[in-house]
């Protein structure tokens, strides 16, 4: 134990800037992948069929491909095609558009469960389209999306992980780095486990408050 | 851009490609197949009256629920023979994704119980079935048509899953993938044969799922 406490305190730094570095990487891609998704939702809901076919095929497509093969096919490939992204750029890319999917999917659930006549109520007043999505459709969208979309956050956290087989060093490399270091392989990944589960659950913890704070009463 | 395609190093592995889709799905199976018997224990645990067991399960699902998947695999190969639990590749990462799948798959079944009507069980208890055969005769079949969805798109994640098993150096697609694009350089090659590869099997699995589902209609 105290061997551990020892190897621990030499750690402290990598453990840390790999927290810190998950933690952006998390944060960021939901950001992204959020607005993608928006899009992509309302693409799918309201689009005419030339904007709605390609998106629905993308979306499909993306959740069709493991993550793993996403991360890994953005790396290898946009260097080849002469986007140079460090690691951490693509593995971020990968993520937000693995994102954006889903969301596109949750939000697209969500918008479509508000009945028309909504839409027809915010023509008769005279609103525009974009005005009934800002005041009408996404405020009444919103109560079905919070919910999930903490828990696609939670995803992410876990996703962020695979960033590590492209040399991202995110927490899970970093701990890999400290266990090659020090062979203590079952105190480390015990240790990054758990940090993860803390995360998650202090992720887990907002959406139950978020599905309670936006339920209908 | 001065990139050309080249499929014949492709073309030449292909075998290679198709070893590892099949290895990919078997390891899916597996990882179901066991993953179902814990999530069936496990939801049927906290039917139980005692407190005890469903506090254990709901510490043992959110436990996994909230740790990557990657964590686990690595903990299992690499931290468990520590312990003295010495694993083969394949078997320590079925393990991994059956633990895994065994958490999702908990509270699918969970579900699934408590969508079996209410009248239903107390008809069978009307008739004078016991504990056993109300679950045999009676809950089951009802809990495994509402439970079929969600079964099938977490074989499908867990298909996908799979690739996580290329860090472990299991030979399957992913691994195969990466392999002939280090060996070959046919990067963007490699990777969409692999995509491609990934997103038909998921398709293929998802509308074989939709006939099965249209063969037992909904109780």
């Amino acid at each position: 134990m105290e061997h551990f406490l020892h190897e621990l305190w030499i750690a402290r730094w990598a453990l840390a800037q790999g927290l810190v570095l998950t933690v952006e990487i998390s944060v960021a891609s939901i950001l992204c992948g959020s607005i993608i998704g928006l899009f992509a939702g309302i693409g799918l809901t309201y689009g005419k069929w030339p904007l709605r076919l390609p998106i629905r095929a993308a979306v499909d497509c993306i959740r069709g491909i493991p993550v793993l093969v996403l991360i890994l096919a953005s790396f290898y490939l946009l260097t080849f095609a002469g986007i140079n992204l460090t690691a951490v750029e693509s593995g971020l890319l990968a993520l937000s558009i693995f994102c954006g999917a889903h969301m596109g999917e949750i939000i697209r659930g969500a918008l479509q469960s508000i009945p028309v006549t909504q839409i027809d109520a915010g023509r008769a007043i005279g609103l525009t389209f974009p005005r009934i999505l800002i005041y009408v459709l996404i405020p009444q969208a919103m109560r079905q999306i919070m919910p999930v979309w903490v828990n696609t956050g939670a995803e992410l956290v876990k996703a962020s992980t695979l960033l590590s087989v492209i040399g991202t060093g995110e927490l899970l490399l970093r701990t890999q780095e400290i266990v090659g270091r020090n062979f203590m392989t079952l105190e480390f990944y015990g240790l990054c486990g758990l940090l993860y589960f803390l995360i998650n659950s202090v992720i887990e913890r907002l959406g139950k408050f978020a599905s309670r704070r936006f339920a209908l009463q | 851009m001065t990139y050309s395609f080249q499929f014949r190093a492709i073309e030449d592995n292909f075998d290679h490609f198709l070893y590892g889709l099949a290895l990919g799905l078997v390891l899916a199976v597996a990882a179901i197949l066991v993953g179902t018997l814990i999530g069936l224990l496990c939801a049927f645990a906290t039917m139980a009256k005692a407190r005890l067991p469903s506090r254990l399960v709901g510490i043992y699902v959110s436990a996994i629920r909230n740790t990557p998947l990657l964590v686990i695999i690595l903990f299992v190969y690499f931290a468990l023979p520590q312990l003295g639990i010495r694993l083969g590749k394949l078997e320590s990462f079925v393990f991994s994704l059956a633990i895994y799948a065994g958490a999702y798959l908990t509270e699918v079944f969970r579900a699934g119980l408590a969508g079996v009507p209410r009248g239903v069980i107390d008809a069978g208890r009307a008739i004078g079935l016991t504990g056993f055969q109300l679950a045999l005769y009676v809950i089951s079949p009802i809990m495994w048509r509402n439970c079929l969805p969600a079964l099938g798109t977490t074989f499908i994640s867990l298909f996908k899953d799979t690739s996580l098993a290329a860090v472990i150096a299991i030979p399957e697609l992913t691994y195969q993938a990466r392999k002939l694009n280090t060996e070959t350089f046919r990067v963007a090659e490699a990777w969409a044969t692999a995509s491609l590869l990934y997103l038909a099997t998921c398709l293929l699995i998802a509308a074989g799922l939709r006939q099965l589902e249209r063969r037992f209609p909904k109780f």
